[in-house]
C-alpha cells in the first residue's frame, strides 16, 4: 500500500453500547469512567461461572419501530441504530447508490435468533419456525439490512474475524474507496450475542472474568487483578468518504483514515502470540502505510481485554514499534468500561479513538489500580487526559480469536 | 362476514407489518397494498392458524390475496 493512494477521510460517527445510546453519551461516558457492565438479572445464569456483562444501555426496540425491530436479530437491530446515527451525523450525504458501500462486520451474527427458533422447532414443531430466521441468523444479515436502509448498491460485506471484526470492516471500507469501487462507505461492527451458552462457552475457554460480586470492577486491562474480558454488545459505524467527495459537498471532517496493517499469528487459535509478533507487524505496517513516525502517535486506543495472557503480549508489540516514543503515549482501554463487544469493538473504538484526535482527550481506563509491572505503557487512568494539539495520528489496535491483527491509524484532519 | 375476524386478522397485520389498523380493511390486497411480502405472508398465516384455530395449506395461501379472501377463508374453516 502508498501514499500515494485516494485520501479517505472519517465524516459520520454512530454507536450504541453499554455506555450510552449514541456517540455522545457513550463518549461522555468513557471520559468519565462510567462502567457499562452490570449483573445480568435473568435466572438461566445462576448456576454460571459469569453473571455479568455489559448489556446495551439503551434497548433498541426504544429506538426502533416495532414492525421493523421484530424481523431483526439484536444485533441487526444495534447495527441499524448506530449505522441511522452515522449517517444522519455526516450530513445525510447525497451519494450515487452505485457509489456507496456498507461494510458490516460480526463476530458470531444473529446466534440467539436461531437458538431461540432452534426452541420453537424443539417445542412446537417445523410449521412454527420463522420464515424470517435465516435473515435473523446469517452473518452478513446486518449489512444488508444496512445496505437496504441506506439503498447502497457499490457492494454489501461482511468481515468476519472474530474480535478484529469491527476494525476489519473499517479497513475494508478504507480499500473500497482506495480501490475506486465507491466514494462513501458505511463501515461498522456489531454484536449481540450475550446467552447463557455463549457465556458458557466463553467461560469453558477460562477466557471470561468471574467477578461477579463487582461486576463494574471486573474488566480491568494492566491490572494485576485482571482476570478476563467481560462480554459486551453493541455496535459502532464511521462514514467513509474520499476526501474529494467529502470536500465537494463541504462536509465536516473528523480525521483522515491514514493507515491500515493487517496480520496473522500463526501461532495458536485462541491464544495471542505471548511476544505479540503478528500484532507488532500489523502496528508498523499500518503506521508505514500512513507515513507516520512513532513521534507523530499521541495516543493508541489498544484491544487491552483485560486478559491476563494479552493485553502484556500487546503492550510487547506496542513497544517494540514505537520504541523510544512509547513513553510519550496516552494508551486508553475502553474495553474497561464497555467490556468486550467482540465483533462490534473495533468498530466502536474506532468511534472512540477517532473522537480523542478530533477533540483532543484520551479516555480513561477505569479500574486499573495496581498496575501490571510487565506492561510497561502510558496508561491513561483516573481522569481523561489532554493530548497535544497539531499534526498527529492515533492508533487503534483490534485482535481476534484465530491469530488476526488489525491496527488502524487515523490522523487529524 | 365476521367482523371478529377481520379484527383479529388487523391485528396481526399490524404486529407483522406495522400498517396501521384502521387501513386493514377487506378491500386490501396483502402483497400490493400493505407492505406484506413473501415472507410476512408466512408469519400472517402462521399467526392465524394460531389465533384461529383453522389450518391454512400452503397451496391455499396464494389464493388470499385479500383480506377479504383471508376472512372468508378462516370463516368456512371454522364452520
Amino acid at each position: 500500500m502508498t501514499t500515494s493512494q485516494r485520501r479517505v477521510v472519517v465524516t459520520g460517527l454512530g454507536a450504541t453500547t453499554p455506555v450510552g445510546g449514541d456517540v455522545a453519551s457513550t463518549w461522555e461516558g468513557l471520559l468519565i469512567g462510567r462502567s457499562g457492565i452490570r449483573l445480568i438479572e435473568d435466572e438461566r445464569y445462576a448456576d454460571l461461572p459469569v453473571r455479568f456483562a455489559g448489556q446495551v444501555a439503551v434497548e433498541p426496540t426504544e429506538v426502533l419501530e416495532r414492525a421493523e425491530a421484530r424481523r431483526l436479530d439484536r444485533c441487526q437491530q444495534l447495527a441499524l441504530v448506530a449505522s441511522r446515527e452515522a449517517w444522519a451525523d455526516a450530513g445525510a450525504p447525497e451519494v450515487d447508490p452505485e457509489r456507496l458501500g456498507v461494510v458490516v462486520a460480526t463476530g458470531i451474527g444473529g446466534i440467539v435468533s436461531l437458538l431461540e427458533q432452534n426452541e420453537i422447532l424443539n417445542t412446537r414443531g417445523w410449521t412454527r419456525v420463522s420464515p424470517m430466521s435465516v435473515p435473523m441468523l446469517m452473518p452478513n444479515g446486518s449489512a444488508a439490512w444496512v445496505g437496504l436502509d441506506l439503498g447502497a448498491k457499490a457492494g454489501i460485506h461482511t468481515p468476519v474475524s472474530a474480535c478484529a471484526s469491527g476494525a476489519e470492516a473499517v479497513a475494508y471500507g478504507l480499500e473500497m474507496i482506495r480501490s475506486g469501487r465507491a466514494d462513501v462507505v458505511v463501515a461498522g461492527g456489531t454484536e449481540a450475542c450475550i446467552h447463557p451458552i455463549t457465556v458458557a462457552s466463553f467461560a469453558a475457554m477460562r477466557a471470561l472474568s468471574t467477578r461477579n460480586d463487582e461486576p463494574e470492577r471486573a474488566s480491568r486491562p494492566y491490572d494485576k487483578g485482571r482476570d478476563g474480558f467481560v462480554m459486551g454488545e453493541g455496535a459502532g459505524c464511521l462514514v467513509l468518504e474520499s476526501e474529494e467527495h467529502a470536500a465537494a459537498r463541504g462536509a465536516r471532517v473528523y480525521a483522515e483514515v491514514a493507515g491500515v496493517g493487517l496480520t496473522a499469528d500463526g501461532h495458536h487459535i485462541a491464544q495471542p502470540d505471548p511476544e505479540g509478533r503478528g500484532a507488532k507487524r500489523a502496528i508498523a505496517e499500518a503506521l508505514a502505510s500512513a507515513g507516520a513516525a512513532p513521534s507523530d502517535v499521541i495516543h493508541v486506543n489498544a484491544h487491552a481485554t483485560s486478559t491476563p495472557q494479552g493485553d502484556v503480549a500487546e503492550a510487547t508489540a506496542i513497544r517494540a514499534v514505537l520504541g523510544s516514543a512509547t513513553d510519550g503515549v496516552a494508551v486508553s482501554g475502553t474495553k474497561s468500561m464497555t467490556g468486550h463487544l467482540l465483533g462490534g469493538a473495533g468498530a466502536v473504538e474506532s468511534v472512540a479513538a477517532v473522537l480523542a484526535l478530533h477533540h483532543r482527550v484520551a479516555p480513561v481506563t477505569a479500574n486499573l489500580e495496581d498496575p501490571d509491572d510487565e506492561i510497561g505503557l502510558d496508561v491513561v487512568h483516573g481522569e481523561a487526559r489532554a493530548l497535544r494539539g497539531g499534526d498527529a495520528v492515533v492508533l487503534n489496535n483490534s485482535f481476534g480469536f484465530g491469530g488476526h491483527n488489525v491496527a488502524l491509524v487515523f490522523r487529524s484532519a | 362476514m365476521s367482523q371478529e375476524i377481520l379484527e383479529g386478522l388487523a391485528a396481526i397485520v399490524n404486529e407483522v407489518a406495522g400498517t396501521p389498523v384502521a387501513d386493514i380493511t377487506a378491500d386490501k390486497a396483502f402483497i400490493d397494498d400493505l407492505d406484506i411480502d413473501s415472507l410476512s405472508m408466512v408469519e400472517v398465516v402462521m399467526a392465524c392458524e394460531d389465533k384461529f384455530g383453522v389450518s391454512i395449506p400452503d397451496g391455499e395461501v396464494k389464493n388470499l390475496k385479500t383480506v377479504g379472501d383471508a376472512v372468508a377463508y378462516i370463516e368456512k374453516a371454522q364452520a
